[in-house]
């Protein structure tokens, strides 16, 4: 294993992130940055100086939104976007505690939910969630309104081929 | 015209009211839909965000049964629509990773599924004069500002739409339906998200600002083609700033006088009929 900038932009597999000439316009353009503990730009000065620790302990990872502005507007075609999966991925794999947990147990439990089912079980998913997370009671009113305007079914359609939804979990799992 | 249809899982839940009209706007402009057989989830946010090759697998698995044929495969969802082009992407220039991704998901993709948005189709193969010429109750008064979002338009040398930071072809599609639609800067913007069940006070801070620049734009509702943005509209904004948002397949449905945009309506969280009662317009 290289160092930590190595490694990154070996996942990211595209235009490495030394490209980047700070003028933070990814950060200008970020919807998070305001609530994020380190800006995308700092975040790329952080992996520059080997920061490991600090980047993947950080809130940022969690609260980028994927909204893929920062590629979009990027002048030198660093994929921020791309950076902020591979960070998500890296923490995880590494086994660091993510700092925002509601965000990571909402990912596992969706991805739970399509090893169920094939597709997504909205209520099934939405109740796994609030017990996974603790968070029991919000939303509570609106998943009533839901359920009485006829948005919310407890059984729907699921794909027939569950083997080959399950064979493609288990074989890209780590 | 013939297209493969990929629903996706929110239009069976959440975002109902856009599968149903957009398979009553399909039928009524003559668009056959066969829909991709035995279909499952695209992975959105959550598996990208945890997992790249299982981001890839799952679009991959229904594009190698959507290309079976050789029509194009309509994508109402923004999120769907992203992942399937995302995937396209890498698989394009990655021939060791398509190897790989074949035997993830047992089946052969060859990556020629074109990938659209009903947008796209609309806008650009029924026509906008197509479009107006159908028209039995022209929209007046109705001033939407088109929320575009994300997922539709970035990155734009993976998604192909339209103009990523000024797109223009939901704003023409209302304009051909006798609405007026409001020139506004926050159409590209984020709403927010998959974070809404993790972080709601942020996406809360993120609609609410949508919303106070839609009413200062002039705007009295908002039309959109994504069921995350539409969820995150209709039930995060504060009761103080908010405007009632629709599906932009429950507008054309209505301008074209089909059967079902009341009922569709009623199941929006903000209930839209009084407002629509108050343009005359239901």
């Amino acid at each position: 294993m290289g160092t930590f900038l190595q490694d990154i932009n070996e996942r990211i597999g595209g235009v490495p992130i030394q490209r980047c000439y700070h003028c933070r316009k990814c950060t200008a353009g970020c919807p998070a940055a305001s609530v994020m503990e380190y800006n995308p730009n700092k975040i790329i000065k952080m992996i520059q100086m080997g920061r490991r620790d600090d980047v993947l302990n950080s809130s940022t990872i969690w609260l980028c939104m994927s909204c893929e502005t920062c590629i979009t507007r990027c002048p030198n075609e660093v994929d921020i976007a791309r950076m902020m999966d591979v960070l998500r991925q890296m923490a995880i794999e590494f086994g660091v505690d993510a700092r925002e947990k509601n965000i990571l147990t909402f990912h596992k439990v969706f991805l739970a939910n399509i090893k169920f089912g094939g597709r997504i079980n909205e209520p099934i998913m939405l109740a796994h969630y609030k017990l996974k997370s603790g968070d029991l009671f919000s939303d509570l009113a609106m998943g009533a309104g839901m359920f009485v305007k006829g948005k919310i079914h407890l059984v729907a359609p699921r794909t027939k081929n569950m083997k080959a939804v399950r064979n493609i979990l288990e074989k890209t799992a780590r | 015209m013939k297209v493969t249809y990929y629903p996706g899982c929110t239009l069976h839940g959440t975002a109902k009211e856009y599968g149903q009209s957009m398979i009553a706007v399909s039928k009524a402009l003559g668009i056959e839909l066969q829909e991709v057989d035995d279909w499952s989830c695209c992975g959105a946010t959550s598996a990208h965000s945890t997992n790249f090759k299982l981001s890839v697998a799952l679009p991959a698995r229904n594009l190698a049964a959507a290309e079976k044929s050789d029509q194009p495969v309509m994508v109402p969802c923004a999120a769907c629509f992203n992942r399937f082009k995302s995937a396209q992407h890498y698989l394009k220039k990655d021939a060791a990773l398509k190897a790989e991704i074949e035997g993830i998901i047992g089946a052969a993709y060859t990556g020629s599924a074109v990938v659209r948005n009903p947008i796209d189709i609309i806008g650009n193969d029924i026509g906008l004069k197509a479009l107006a010429a159908r028209v039995t109750k022209k929209l007046t008064g109705l001033k939407p500002v088109a929320y575009y979002g994300c997922l539709l338009l970035r990155p734009p040398e993976v998604c192909e739409f339209d103009d990523a930071e000024n797109p223009m072809l939901m704003d023409k599609i209302m304009t051909a339906l006798g609405a007026e639609p409001r020139f506004w800067s926050y159409k590209t913007d984020c709403c927010g998200g998959s974070l809404t069940l993790g972080k709601t006070e942020i996406v809360v801070k993120m609609v609410d600002k949508l919303m106070t620049m839609a009413k200062e734009a002039g705007a009295n509702c908002l039309v959109t083609a994504c069921p995350i943005c539409m969820a995150n509209l209709d039930m995060r904004a504060s009761e103080n700033v908010r405007l009632p948002a629709f599906y932009f397949t429950e507008l054309i449905a209505l301008a074209l006088g089909l059967e079902g945009p009341a009922q569709w309506f009623k199941m929006h969280n903000v209930d839209a009929r009084p407002f629509l009662e108050g343009l005359d317009l239901l």
